[in-house]
């Protein structure tokens, strides 16, 4: 599939963006989502990669390893979103505090 | 032929763009019920992209799990931030000017041009032609039990992948039940809308998570896909107002969350005792095996996922409805 380029390119940019976002927003609403995001990223790369076959059908292994990493993915933002709720309720802001030396 | 292909083509384009575009406003619009609404937009289109890329079971998995659950547990916790953020920003959902970075951000956006091009520049080495695992896959599927590749992957051949991923299920529940928030509370409101289509919905989806386990042997589904059907039932049901018998929710709610990798323990130390390697199944009973031990792990995916959402632990002393 010639598409596999594009995709894989498409993945490094959200990896990217994720990152960027993960820097520079403070809310940790933000932080989580730009995790998921930059997951989205790494897993468009291993499954676009996966379709350089030469009968064109996609790689099982890749796929069953994304699968598995969608489902871990939700575990963790799962447990994050929990975290942030309990720094919330204990700080009343849900935004990392500022460091001393600034 | 050759005007699908173009038109195949603006698809993949308009789709990147999409995407890229989606994320973007996601991480960076002011709003945080707005940015949860686009992330759940890019799931979708996520999902779709699976498909191009002819990865079906993936686009499954990405449109109930990555898609659907993650937008409501995000809607979820930002429904329990604006209860608990005070301050200035309380009245509009913690949405007070946020602190912008001491150091500057152009410095930042550099750095991370720098990561992109490096890392295209690296994907655009590889060669157009990678049979990866495929062969070996193809080679080895007809003694793994299940017709799907994606299946044997999964349940046969990295059947330690899937024994782990349950632990790791499993220890987010744990992780979440030790902070002692309060459980999702009863704060909804019920109306006869929700209701009935709770009670219209539930049946289906359970029925659609049945055949979802079912057909996953020759063909796109299996045990994460159908459990996340059976996890959003879970989670309508608690929407509507449904709530677990004081009876069900302390031991047996813990049996049926601990059954997935417990069952998955016996097999392993089964197959590591009688066969001499860990979850190598005997050939002749792959199938029936693979059948069980799916079966097990898609109710308890369903309540581990259920669980996820409701944010503690269930009440044990509370009035039964």
């Amino acid at each position: 599939m010639s598409n596999a380029f594009l995709y894989a390119l498409v993945g490094t940019g959200l990896l990217s963006l994720g990152l960027y976002a993960l820097i520079v927003r403070a809310h940790l609403l933000r932080k989580i989502l730009a995790i998921n995001v930059m997951g989205s990223g790494v897993f468009l790369v291993l499954v676009s990669l996966a379709t350089r076959t030469a009968d064109g059908t996609t790689d099982a292994v890749p796929q069953a390893m994304v699968i598995t990493g969608i489902v871990v993915a939700i575990s963790a933002t799962a447990l994050a979103l929990a975290l942030m709720l309990s720094l919330a309720a204990a700080t009343g802001s849900a935004e990392l505090p500022e460091e001393d030396d600034s | 032929m050759e005007a699908l292909t173009v038109l195949l083509w603006m698809f993949d384009a308009v789709l990147a763009i999409l995407l890229l575009w989606l994320a973007w406003r996601a991480l960076t619009c002011p709003d945080h019920f707005e940015a949860i609404v686009l992330f759940i937009a890019f799931g979708l289109l996520m999902a779709l992209s699976w498909v191009r890329l002819d990865a079906p079971d993936v686009a499954l998995a990405e449109a109930a799990i990555g898609a659907g659950l993650t937008g409501v547990l995000l809607l979820g916790a930002l429904v329990g931030l604006r209860s608990r953020e005070f301050g200035d920003g309380m009245a509009r959902g913690g949405q007070r000017t946020e602190r912008h970075p001491t150091y500057p951000r152009l410095l930042v956006v550099i750095i991370l041009l720098a990561v992109f091009a490096g890392l295209a520049l690296v994907i655009l080495t590889f060669s157009a032609r990678a049979d990866g695992l495929g062969p070996a896959v193809a080679a080895n599927l007809a003694a793994s039990g299940v017709a799907n590749p994606v299946t044997a992957v999964l349940l046969n051949f990295r059947g330690y992948d899937t024994l782990l991923e349950m632990v790791v299920l499993l220890t987010a529940v744990l992780g979440i039940w030790s902070l002692r928030l309060e459980p999702f509370s009863s704060q909804i409101t019920r109306g006869p809308v929700l209701d009935s289509l709770s009670r219209f919905l539930v049946p289906m989806m359970i029925l659609v998570a049945a055949y979802l386990l079912w057909v996953g042997s020759h063909a796109s589904g299996g045990a994460f896909q159908s459990g996340s059907v059976l996890g959003a039932a879970g989670v309508l049901l608690l929407l509507a107002g449904w709530r677990l018998r004081v009876g069900l929710a302390s031991a047996p709610l813990r049996i049926v969350l601990v059954a997935g990798p417990g069952a998955f323990l016996v097999l392993a130390l089964f197959t590591l005792l009688v066969q001499g390697r860990l979850l190598e199944y005997p050939e002749e009973h792959a199938g029936s095996l693979i059948l069980v031990i799916e079966t097990i792990a898609t109710v308890s995916i369903g309540a581990t996922l259920a669980a996820l959402y409701l944010g503690g632990r269930p009440a044990e002393d509370e009035e039964p409805r």
